[in-house]
């Protein structure tokens, strides 16, 4: 056997997922036998058989990502329940496994693979969706790129019919329930402290209060990160409608018109009003000269 | 021979691991430190608070950067991106020398985010010893590469595990991170003596030790760093201080992590072992 064939075979059975407790299965995701693959591949030794060391990783592999991924969507556990999540979690990573040197983007497939199985948050689909976008916002603004902020030297160089750039790490989201509110709830009840490390896991068993769930509400929401703390903020209709259409590159002008009825509203208190948002977003440094680069 | 070109001819002293829980104290209270090991993959990052802290502990502190993913022993090639993003942190903290383990990790661009043992044959000091040469050429900045705990041996072994951490070393043309924790891991889970591991490494290469603390086991030992460093590793460690020299030094804690005071004081014992080290040498 060569390198590249035994670490195919071993890695799949390490990445196949545990027991109900928590022992490595007869069979691989493709179907192949684990003890097999053991046999051929580990030596035993005076205290464990092939399996049993091979199993070694296999658990440790699982331990490893399952807590990172309940460390990082503390609020989906809270709506789902321990049970239900720790399904989502072994579904989810058997079928998404990382592509990516680092833990953080262990979720970022998360939204599109519960759309595709929603049998998994049945009866709570939508809150679900929200806090999974929610919280994989907050994994994006909370070290996402940054651009030079725009300074107000700046502004008065941009012309009649200026384009915005948005800070890339703002997060705009449109969510049919306040689960910004249920999330803040969720982390003042824990207080986790994710990082990697080369250390062996052992699975962490956190207590775990299913929260009850607010009723629907259109919420309208910035993520953003300001003095490296990352922030929601809760946006007007209209102001979310005009930061998305900045967002999209069109110019002030034409943002403004699709984003902003005047019907109802005299002119001097829209513009007023337009007066305030752009003045805020742009103290919290919301706008940027440039689109890619990276902070400090 | 504490400074040495695998180690960027430094002479560092004792560290410890920048850890999260411990930023606030190390900011506010400025703790003589005589330099911090960071995992590079936690500030490979584009932005935000980790590369903030990390630029004022560099402000203040020596950092040397530690990786857990660049898997120079997988078969499959060094991840490009991977790469690219750690050589911008190296020059943000210009690392006198930059670490990361002689294990395998990644299949078709999955990864396990563990360290995997490697089976000691030749075709894997080749592969091995290649993408640690290109990672080297293209950081341009010391490779040194640290030997894992392991629970597994492999049937196709062909040699002991030292005898393949120097055959890779010495056609990479190296250095080595000796972790004597893992030594003692090791020795235990695969009934070998530690003293002849530790014996056989090439001491000229050896540009940073590790120490830590590990959970045992029934039927094994596993390296947790969740623990004080127990008595026969800091046995192992004196004999590899009498043998290499005064050499850089860190304390690995990763889980249940206490105050940074206790953290800073159980590293400073290895002083203990180097001052004996140097009576004895004088």
């Amino acid at each position: 056997m060569n390198l590249d064939q035994i670490q195919r075979d071993m890695f799949e059975a390490v990445r196949t997922p545990l027991t109900s407790t928590e022992r490595m299965k007869p069979r691989t995701l493709d179907g192949r036998s684990t003890r097999e693959i053991a046999n051929r591949v580990i030596k035993p030794n005076d205290r464990l058989t092939s399996v049993e060391r091979l199993e070694i990783y296999n658990r440790q592999y699982w331990f490893r990502l399952i807590s990172t991924f309940a460390d990082d969507f503390p609020g989906l556990r809270a709506i789902t329940g321990a049970r239900a999540f720790d399904k989502i979690a072994v579904a989810y990573l058997a079928e998404c496994p990382s592509r990516s040197f680092t833990l953080r983007n262990l979720g970022s497939r998360l939204e599109f693979w519960l759309r595709d199985n929603p049998e998994y948050i049945r009866g709570v689909e939508n809150i679900a969706l929200d806090m999974v976008r929610l919280e994989w916002a907050d994994i994006e603004a909370f070290d996402g790129p940054y651009g030079d902020r725009l300074t107000e030297a700046d502004l008065a160089s941009l012309g009649e019919d200026p384009r915005f750039r948005l800070q890339p790490y703002v997060q705009l989201l449109d969510l049919s329930y306040p689960v910004d509110e249920l999330l803040l709830h969720v982390r003042r009840r824990q207080d986790v402290v994710p990082f990697s490390s080369n250390a062996v896991n052992a699975r962490r068993r956190t207590k775990l209060r299913r929260s009850a769930l607010p009723a629907p509400e259109k919420t309208f929401l910035a993520v953003y990160r300001l003095d490296d703390s990352v922030y929601f903020k809760r946006l007007d209709p209209e102001a979310f409608a005009l930061l998305g259409a900045l967002r999209s590159g069109l110019p002030l002008s034409r943002a403004i018109e699709i984003s902003v009825p005047y019907t109802n509203r005299p002119l001097d208190r829209v513009t007023s009003q337009m007066r305030d948002w752009f003045a805020n977003w742009a103290s919290l440094g919301w706008f940027t000269k440039s689109t890619s680069g990276t902070d400090h | 021979m504490p400074a040495n070109r695998f180690n960027g001819f430094t002479e560092y002293g004792v560290g410890i691991g920048l850890r999260v829980p411990h930023y606030q104290h190390i900011l506010a209270k400025k703790p003589v430190v005589d330099w911090f090991e960071i995992i590079s993959e936690n500030f490979m990052v584009d932005g935000g608070r980790p590369l903030a802290i990390l630029d004022q502990i560099l402000d203040q502190y020596r950092v040397v950067q530690h990786g857990v993913s660049m898997y120079f022993g997988s078969a499959e090639p060094l991840n490009r991106e991977h790469l690219r993003r750690l050589k911008a942190l190296v020059r943000r903290t210009k690392t006198p020398w930059l670490s990361d383990h002689l294990c395998w990790g990644s299949v078709d661009g999955t990864y396990s985010h563990d360290l995997l043992p490697m089976p000691y044959t030749r075709d894997a000091v080749r592969t091995t010893a290649r993408k640690i040469r290109e990672a080297r050429d293209f950081l341009e900045v010391p490779v040194v590469v640290e030997n894992v705990s392991s629970y597994a041996e492999f049937h196709v072994s062909e040699m002991t595990e030292w005898e393949f951490l120097t055959e890779v070393v010495e056609a990479a043309d190296c250095g080595i991170l000796l972790d004597v924790n893992n030594i003692y891991v090791s020795s235990r889970n695969h009934n070998f003596d530690p003293y002849d591991y530790l014996h056989a490494v090439p001491r000229h290469r050896v540009a940073q030790i590790h120490i830590a603390g590990h959970s045992k086991f029934r039927k094994y030992i596993l390296d947790t760093h969740d623990h004080p460093v127990i008595d026969p590793v800091w046995r192992l460690y004196a004999r590899a201080i009498e043998l290499i020299g005064h050499t850089a030094t860190l304390l690995e804690w990763d889980d249940r992590i206490p105050s940074f005071d206790e953290v800073h004081n159980e590293a400073l014992k290895a002083n203990r072992f180097v001052t004996r080290a140097v009576e004895a040498v004088s």
